[in-house]
């Protein structure tokens, strides 16, 4: 098995947020943290785009190397999941974060600020696998039921992939080949460069 | 007996604070560290949520459930039986 990654088709997604509310249902997310958002580029101009966004998993992730409490660990799948006995609420993640995934629920022991909250791909955190200490903590543990991220399960265009990170290639490569164009993954340009400017 | 009593005093003091040290208690922040977290293979025991089809803490047969939902679930040419 490779990596846990999602991937957002922006050829496919419709705004429709369905990823968000699902997520929200799932875990029963409090008021004030979304955990995922829909972003959308050029809204009501004709070729919008629209990307959904949450916690990516990064292999090198940011708020991992500023977390001054070392809340953070991987799993093998390679999911970035925080220990919310640790966590201070300082915020220094969410500055790290280039995704904005970091969350402050505005309850909690640290007033306005709270403990960090953020997409858990659906892997819970480091309680007891399908406990309620874990569910009230980290929400539902889907990887463990054996099921896949509840966004990317119930998206209604399929734009939004999560799964393994072969899998999920493999399945963008087939929808790339059949329909002939959109290779380019939102952000792949910016985070490696286009073919235009390796060329110049 | 006053040179014996002061070594006395000597070696006591010398050992509580050799000693005080012994019960002090971690203060780094990270001295309980991150509790240990299972592996998802290993499942959810007997949650009426858990997905069946695949053997808990069989991390081959957890492997095969996620790649067969993946496929079937999002990969839609495959779901509807096109041809790749």
């Amino acid at each position: 098995m490779a990596r846990m990654k999602f991937i957002c088709d922006a050829e496919r997604c419709i705004e429709c947020n369905g990823c968000v509310t699902a997520c929200k249902n799932e875990h029963e997310v409090p008021w004030g943290v979304n955990r995922r958002r829909v972003v959308t580029l050029n809204d009501g101009v004709p070729g919008e785009k629209s990307i959904s966004v949450a916690c990516m998993h990064c292999s090198d992730a940011p708020c991992m190397a500023v977390c001054p409490v070392n809340c953070f660990y991987r799993t093998d799948e390679g999911v970035v999941l925080h220990d919310k006995d640790v966590c201070i609420g300082c915020g220094y993640c969410s500055y790290a974060c280039p995704f904005g995934a970091p969350q402050f629920p505005s309850e909690g022991t640290f007033g306005v600020r709270g403990k960090m909250d953020k997409c858990t791909f659906c892997a819970g955190g480091p309680e007891e696998h399908g406990s309620q200490d874990e569910f009230e903590k980290y929400g539902r543990n889907r990887l463990a039921e054996g099921k896949l991220p509840a966004c990317a399960e119930m998206c209604s265009t399929k734009a939004l992939i999560a799964g393994d990170g072969d899998v999920v290639a493999d399945i963008f490569r087939t929808r790339v080949l059949r329909r002939g164009k959109g290779a380019e993954v939102w952000g792949w340009g910016t985070a490696y460069g286009t073919a235009q400017e390796k060329k110049s | 007996m006053m040179k014996t009593t002061t070594m006395f005093r000597l070696l006591t003091m010398t050992a509580v604070l050799g000693l005080a040290a012994c019960g002090e208690q971690p203060q780094d922040m990270t001295g309980g560290g991150v509790k240990q977290d299972d592996a998802p293979f290993q499942g959810v025991g007997g949650s009426q949520y858990a997905q069946a089809g695949w053997k808990a803490g069989d991390k081959g047969s957890w492997e095969q459930q996620l790649k067969s939902r993946a496929q079937y679930g999002q990969n839609d040419y495959t779901r509807m039986g096109a041809k790749p």
